[in-house]
Parts: C-alpha cells; structure tokens; sequence
C-alpha cells in the first residue's frame, strides 16, 4: 500500500505528511505530527475533544481523513496561543476553573475560538448550543460557560 | 483495510469513470460524518474512497431563477447562512441545521444525510415537503429524481453503480409559500429523531391554503408522504377541523418500529401532533 504525499499549512506553518487513505486527520496530528494536544474521546463525532479549525470551521478531526487536509488551513490547539502568551479564552478557562480533568478542554478551547472569532458577542444560550458537540464528564459545564462568556467580554474591551 | 484507496476527482466525468470502472466496493466521500464512523466501526469497507468536493461546483449555493441550486457537498453550516435561502425555504434549512454539533455541520451535508438512508435523516422530510430533487449523474448522463425516490429502504437507494447526486434543486416558490421542520428528540440538542416532520404549503391572499405537502420521518423504513394530510388542509384556514383531520392522516400512514427512542405507539401519537405544530408554523410563515 502506498502512502499519500499531503501539502498543507497547520498553525500558520506549511506542513507535509505521508499518509494512508484510512487514517484521520486526528491521528495525523497525533501520530505523525506529534501535536498531541487534539484527544480522542471518542472517534466517532460525538464528543469534540479533537476539535481543530478547518479553513474557518470547527469540525471533528477524527471525522476528517488526513489526505482532505491537502491545501488546507488548520489550526489546532498548539496554534490558538500567541507564542508565551496564552489566548483569552485559555486564560479564561485557567482563572474560572473550567476544567479539571482537562481531557476535554483543548477541543472546548478551540470551539470556542471558533465561536468568538465568528460571533464576539454570544447569548449563553448561544454558547451552549455552540458547544453542545464538545462533552465534558467532569465540570457540569457551568464553569465552562462562565470561563467563555467572559472571554467574550474581555476580547470586545468591555 | 489495507487495500483500500483514496482519489478525488476534478471532474464530473472523471468521478462517473471510476466509480463506474471500480472493482469492490466504491464509496463517495462527502462530509464523511456518516461514512468515517462507519469505517472506523467496521459497518462498511469499501475498497476506493471517492471524494466529490474536488468536482467545481460541487461546493455552493446559486440562486436560479428564483430557486436554488444546493451543491451535493455543501457544508450544512454554509446552508444556514445563506439568508436567501433561508428566507424561501426556511423549514429546508432549519431541517439542515440540526443535524449534529457545530463540528458535524461544519461537514456533514444533504447528499450524505439522503445517501445514508436512514430513517431517521432529518433533512430528507423537509427536503420531500418542498419538491426538491436531486440531480444525479452516472454513465448514461444526467437524471432528476424526485427526492423521495432516492431511499429504497434503511441503508439503500435507488442510485445505480457509477451513479451519484452532483446538487439539489428547490423550485422558485410560489409568492405566500412556507416551509417548516419538527422533529422530536429525548434531549435539547445531540440526539436522532424518533419522529421528524417537514410541511410545505401555499396560502392565497385571504389565507386559505391552496397547495401543501407533508412528509415524515422515523416512523416507517423510508420516510412517507402523506397526501390525505395534504388534501384534508388544502382550502382551508388551518382551522382546528383541518388540523384535526392532518393529525389522522399522518397517524394512518406511519408504520414504525419499537426502539430504545421511541415504541410504536408513541411514534404514531407524535407524528399526528408534529404535524399539526409544522403545519401552524409553516402557515404562519407562509403569510395565512
Ligand atoms: C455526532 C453526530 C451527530 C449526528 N446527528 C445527526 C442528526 O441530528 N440528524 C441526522 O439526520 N443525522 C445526524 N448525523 C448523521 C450525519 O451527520 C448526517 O447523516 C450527515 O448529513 C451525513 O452527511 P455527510 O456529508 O457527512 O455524509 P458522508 O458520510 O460523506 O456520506 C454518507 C453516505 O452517503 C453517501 N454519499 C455521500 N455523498 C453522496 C453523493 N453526492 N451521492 C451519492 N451518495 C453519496 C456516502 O457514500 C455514504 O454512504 C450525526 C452524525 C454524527 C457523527
Ligand atoms: S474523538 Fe472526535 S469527536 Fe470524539
Ligand atoms: S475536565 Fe474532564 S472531561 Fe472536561
């Protein structure tokens, strides 16, 4: 079996992988890319801890095939903070105590970029339903919430 | 497993070409919500993998004419943002963004959620109520076939080797025509339909309806027309005697299973009250 040659950028840097038509981008990232921030919880779409950013949307890596990723703009945990300085919705997770495993947390980060950068100014009922594909077994959600939707309000300046 | 391969055609022709030449079993790749599971899991293991969303066009919404022209591979998320179409077809579109988590609609699309044929689909009753067909290509050209004659049957279709959907159309609405979509889950979000309704209808000025169509899902192999329901409104206000009689006759045609969701019983009573809510929602919409 011959393995596919992939061309791509992952957090802003152009990438390349060999690959086998079967594997996921998840286990791409995992594997072969050693970023092993994206989880799997579950493999099969329903819980979001693999969650990265495809050209703009938020979808399940593990539902991805690592040879779609040819010519796309991914980003992934490793790619939401700005070198040392940790990304508001990270820092906000930190000071409201929104994870305690921390299994989940780097799909939820990066859901809830994806939420921000598209809609600054979510209703918590927007943000819930947002994030209704990322399962957290550990927190209840609320401290998740709270932790987003003063992130929200940090990044607008209010 | 190890056999397996991967192409992404460029072309519609290069797409017919081999899924028609395959040897074993072809399968096409669109949002893969529904195809990866299944790899992952064993249900399926076909032997080439094709992906469509290199085809041009494949990708998009074009509005034409009036009615729309939906990409087989068009993303559910890039469906709901279209306010054109959301504003024609809104029962189509609210059907399209249920579907899943966030994740899921960033992929999962219309072609996918028909072809897995399950029951349950949540778009295809809504796609059904509002006469959308789908364009299918294959080794003897080009084809529209009416949405509800693609499913056979749960996990078939009517799709013959080599054959795919390239896009839906949705015709150009006539002027005070609505749409909505009902589905009943245990939960508020992440969940499969244990019953699933789409209604379209048409009401003149002084808000009678002159046209409607029902469609169910969930509740028989294959999701269901049901033309009493359509004709017990038509020429009426939606008053609680046609609501009444729209509630029977979606009842009368359900034939559905007992599962872990839903039993029998339960299914029928739902779909009867679905009905009638998808109804009232997509009357007021439509202007009645
Ligand atoms: C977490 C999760 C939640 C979900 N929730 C829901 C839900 O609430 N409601 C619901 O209805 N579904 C749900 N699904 C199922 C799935 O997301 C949908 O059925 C989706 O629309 C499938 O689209 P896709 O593009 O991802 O299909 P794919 O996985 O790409 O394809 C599905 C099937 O259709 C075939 N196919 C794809 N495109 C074409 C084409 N152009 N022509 C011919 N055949 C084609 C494929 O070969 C395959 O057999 C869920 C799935 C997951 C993982
Ligand atoms: S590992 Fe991808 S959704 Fe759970
Ligand atoms: S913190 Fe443990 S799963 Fe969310």
């Amino acid at each position: 079996m011959s393995k596919i040659h992939v061309t791509t950028t992952i957090n802003g840097e152009p990438a390349e992988f060999l690959t086998e038509p079967q594997m996921s981008l998840l286990d791409i990232l995992r594997d072969e890319m050693h970023l092993t921030g994206s989880k799997e919880g579950c493999g099969s779409g329903d819980c979001g801890a693999c969650s990265v950013i495809m050209d703009g949307r938020v979808v399940c890596s593990c539902l991805v095939l690592g040879v779609e990723a040819e010519g796309k703009d991914i980003t992934t945990i490793e790619g939401i903070a700005n070198g040392e300085d940790l990304h508001p919705v990270q820092r906000k997770f930190l000071e409201h105590a929104a994870l305690q495993c921390g299994f989940c947390t780097p799909g939820l980060i990066v859901a809830t970029k994806a939420l921000l950068d598209r809609n600054p100014d979510p209703t918590e009922t927007e943000a819930r339903y947002w994030l209704a594909g990322n399962l957290c077994r550990c927190t209840g959600y609320d401290k998740i919430i709270r932790a987003v939707m003063d992130a929200a309000a940090e990044m607008r300046g209010a | 497993m190890s056999s397996l391969s991967y192409t992404a055609p460029t072309s519609v022709n290069e797409a017919v070409g081999i899924l028609a030449g395959a040897q074993g079993l072809a399968k096409i790749l669109s949002g893969g919500t529904d195809l990866l599971v299944q790899l992952r899991s064993g249900r399926t293991k076909p032997d080439i993998i094709v992906d469509t969303k290199k085809i041009p066009g494949i990708m998009g919404i074009r509005e034409v004419d009036g009615g729309f022209v939906i990409g087989a591979a068009t993303p559910c998320s890039v469906i709901g943002e279209h306010a054109g179409l959301s504003a024609a077809y809104p029962g189509v579109v609210e059907a399209s963004g249920l579907i899943g988590s966030t994740q899921v609609q960033g992929r999962c699309t219309l072609a996918g959620n028909l072809c897995n044929a399950s029951p349950a689909a949540d778009s295809v009753p809504a796609m059904i109520a509002a006469r959308a067909t789908a364009i299918v290509v294959g080794p003897s050209g080009q084809r529209a076939v009416p949405v509800e004659q693609i499913v056979t049957g749960p996990g078939r279709t009517s799709l013959a080797k080599g054959e795919f959907i390239l896009e839906f159309h949705l015709p150009k609405p006539a002027p005070h025509s609505s749409d909505a979509y009902l589905r009943f889950i245990p939960r508020t979000e992440m969940d499969i339909a244990v019953v699933g309704v789409g209604v379209s209808l048409t009401v003149d000025a002084a808000g009678v309806i002159t046209d409607a169509r029902i469609a169910l899902g969930a509740v028989a192999p294959t999701q269901v027309l049901v033309p009493d329901g359509a004709a017990a409104i038509i020429g009426s206000k939606l008053d609680d005697a046609a609501l009444a009689k729209l509630d029977a006759a979606a009842r009368a045609v359900c034939n559905p299973i007992t599962d872990k969701r839903g039993t029998i019983d339960f299914r029928i009573k739902i779909a009867g009250v679905l009905a009638r809510r998808a109804a009232t929602i997509a009357y007021k919409r439509a202007g009645g």
